[in-house]
């Protein structure tokens, strides 16, 4: 359901229009517009979007709010040029098996960005092309940027040595 | 960053190697490479002279800065920026500090954000010089090498006589700017403004009517507008095709508004196209440079809030006041309320967005950072297959990618 204060939001407007499910709430903090995205219907929001002249996804991330659940907010920052708007899609996504379903079938620059945030989050993205790790080596073990995961002390560290 | 990158050659060649054949060769090339800029590595598939695949590598850069973010104070984290882009510290100092600001909701004063746009846009013409040294170096043309290094010289004594700093100034902080700028600075920057136009023309008086430079750049590593945004290509590259999509203009920032200039474009989409940009960008950073020592507001470059900015070293000695706020400050650092932001501001290389999450303590909760390199690199497989391979030296230089500002 869409709150009152986005009602009049033409973005959030028309996005709640084509399928009333889609959106979970949202808010226009800071002036920048943040709309919450069922998981399971992030590909249809994209979609829309990119119909409305949303050329371009900027970024795909994600932010880990362990030990809360669910714990993962997966973050895409949808741009449109023509219009000059930015919209933040957020996912909340369970930390007991992170899955989503991957942006690269709307928005061809979330490969990176999906590969990054599997490879420093351990969110999969389902039907991404080449999930593999990116900044990390291949044989690395765990996701460095889940906030479990320590700053230092890790086996690989090299301090004290 | 990958080791098991499997190509089709290695899997089609096996027993197909009589005389006559077609046959494939993988070339690595880098992560050592001189023309590669740093440490990327590409596995490029060829076919004669012919790239019938190209697949980057990258993370070998990688150092973990959004991790670091997480573990230190927010104004700690000003010095990890630095780091992120070594070509362009001061923008990524400036747009981690409007961030910081925007979710503080604090008022800068004038003076500071001129300065800032005064030291951004020096930023961007130092980029961009080291850009065209190494971009003709890579081409073949060394003599342009030199000159842009020996302006460069110039910005980088200016940032060291503003913040002591070459390289990693931290220069621009939450709140403001470090330090008050240091005496006689705006006749070292105006004698310095005043002859870049001229060494502009050098460069281009070698380069324009170059026949090699011509041959190499022009009508090289196109590719459809469309494509370029949907792989997430940012800058130069994409105003080079014609968008004029620039965060300083579109949503400005740090005073922008106030300042007279256009931003450059064309619609050639080629090597060429960009380089030209790129020196039209120099132009109007020049004249960006030129209004802002013209009409440089007097008054404070803090903001008055002091339970952001360190207290003057004075003030902290003789009041008591002052020295609990920087007691309080240096111990446990500045609170954030709870939010999230993102923050863009024009890189010399394109869009470069901050995420800012805070969680209402001392230190970030997430700084995720949407640099230009990692967009622009993205392409690169788009720009360079199905291209000759000397083309891909030429194509590579015009992205403009630093791998540090790639792999973070």
């Amino acid at each position: 359901m869409l709150p009152e204060n986005l009602k009049d939001n033409p973005v959030a407007a028309s996005l709640e229009q084509a399928d009333p499910g889609m959106l979970a709430g949202g808010n226009t903090d800071h002036n920048e517009l943040t709309l919450e995205v069922v998981p399971e219907k992030i590909l249809d929001v994209l979609r829309a979007l990119k119909g409305q002249k949303f050329e371009r996804l900027s970024t795909v991330t994600a932010v880990d709010r362990y030990p809360m659940e669910p714990r993962f907010e997966v973050v895409y920052q949808v741009q449109s040029v023509s219009r000059n708007l930015y919209v933040r899609l957020k996912c909340r996504i369970g930390g007991e098996k992170p899955e989503i379903d991957s942006a690269t079938a709307v928005y061809a620059s979330a490969n990176w960005y999906e590969r990054e945030t599997w490879d420093l989050f351990g969110v999969v993205f389902k039907n991404h092309p080449n999930l593999t790790r990116i900044m990390m080596p291949d044989h690395w073990e765990g996701h460095p940027l889940r906030r479990d995961y320590p700053v230092h002390g890790h086996k690989y560290s090299y301090q004290n040595e | 960053m990958s080791e098991t990158l499997t190509t089709t050659a290695e899997t089609e060649h096996q027993g197909k190697s009589e005389p006559g054949h077609s046959r494939r060769m993988v070339l690595n090339m880098g992560p050592q490479h001189p023309s590669t800029h740093g440490v990327l590595r590409v596995v490029i598939e060829l076919e004669g002279e012919t790239v019938l695949k190209a697949t980057p590598d990258i993370g070998f850069l990688h150092t973990g800065i959004e991790k670091q973010c997480e573990a230190l104070n927010w104004q700690q984290v000003i010095t990890l920026t630095d780091r992120v882009d070594y070509l362009a510290n001061l923008s990524n100092n400036l747009v981690y500090s409007l961030a910081v600001e925007k979710l503080l909701e604090l008022e800068i004063p004038a003076k500071a954000q001129w300065m800032r746009v005064m030291l951004t846009e020096l930023t961007r013409i130092n980029s961009h010089l080291v850009w065209l040294g190494t971009h003709a170096l890579d081409i073949g043309a060394m003599t342009v090498f030199f000159l842009c290094f020996r302006e460069r010289e110039d910005i980088l004594r200016l940032f060291e006589m503003f913040s002591g700093q070459r390289l990693m100034t931290s220069y621009i902080r939450v709140g403001g700017l470090a330090l008050e700028p240091p005496r006689g600075w705006e006749k070292r920057v105006k004698t310095f403004i005043d002859t870049l136009p001229s060494r502009i023309d050098e460069y281009e008086s070698l380069l324009n009517t170059n026949p090699i430079w011509l041959k190499r750049t022009k009508g090289v590593g196109r590719l459809p507008v469309e494509e370029m945004l949907e792989v997430g290509m940012t800058g130069p590259c994409i105003r080079a095709a014609g968008i004029p999509m620039d965060a300083r203009k579109m949503m400005p920032y740090s005073s922008y508004e106030k300042f007279d200039f256009i931003v450059p474009t064309s619609t050639d989409n080629d090597v060429f196209a960009r380089y030209a940009v790129r020196v039209a960008e120099m132009r109007e950073s020049t004249k960006i440079v030129k209004q802002a020592l013209a009409g440089m507001p007097e008054g404070p470059v803090q903001a008055a809030a002091p339970k952001v900015v360190l207290p003057d070293r004075e003030k902290m000695k003789t009041q008591m006041e002052s020295l609990i706020y920087h007691f309080k400050i240096v111990t446990e650092g500045i609170s954030v309320p709870a939010g999230e932001v993102f923050q863009v501001v024009e890189s010399p290389r394109g869009e470069l967005g901050y995420y800012v999450v805070s969680d209402g303590t001392s230190k970030p909760l997430r700084v995720h950072m949407r640099t230009p390199s990692f967009g622009n690199l993205q392409a690169l497989p788009n720009l360079i297959e199905d291209r000759m391979i000397a083309d891909s030296i030429a194509i590579m230089g015009s992205l403009d990618f630093v791998l540090g500002d790639c792999d973070r």
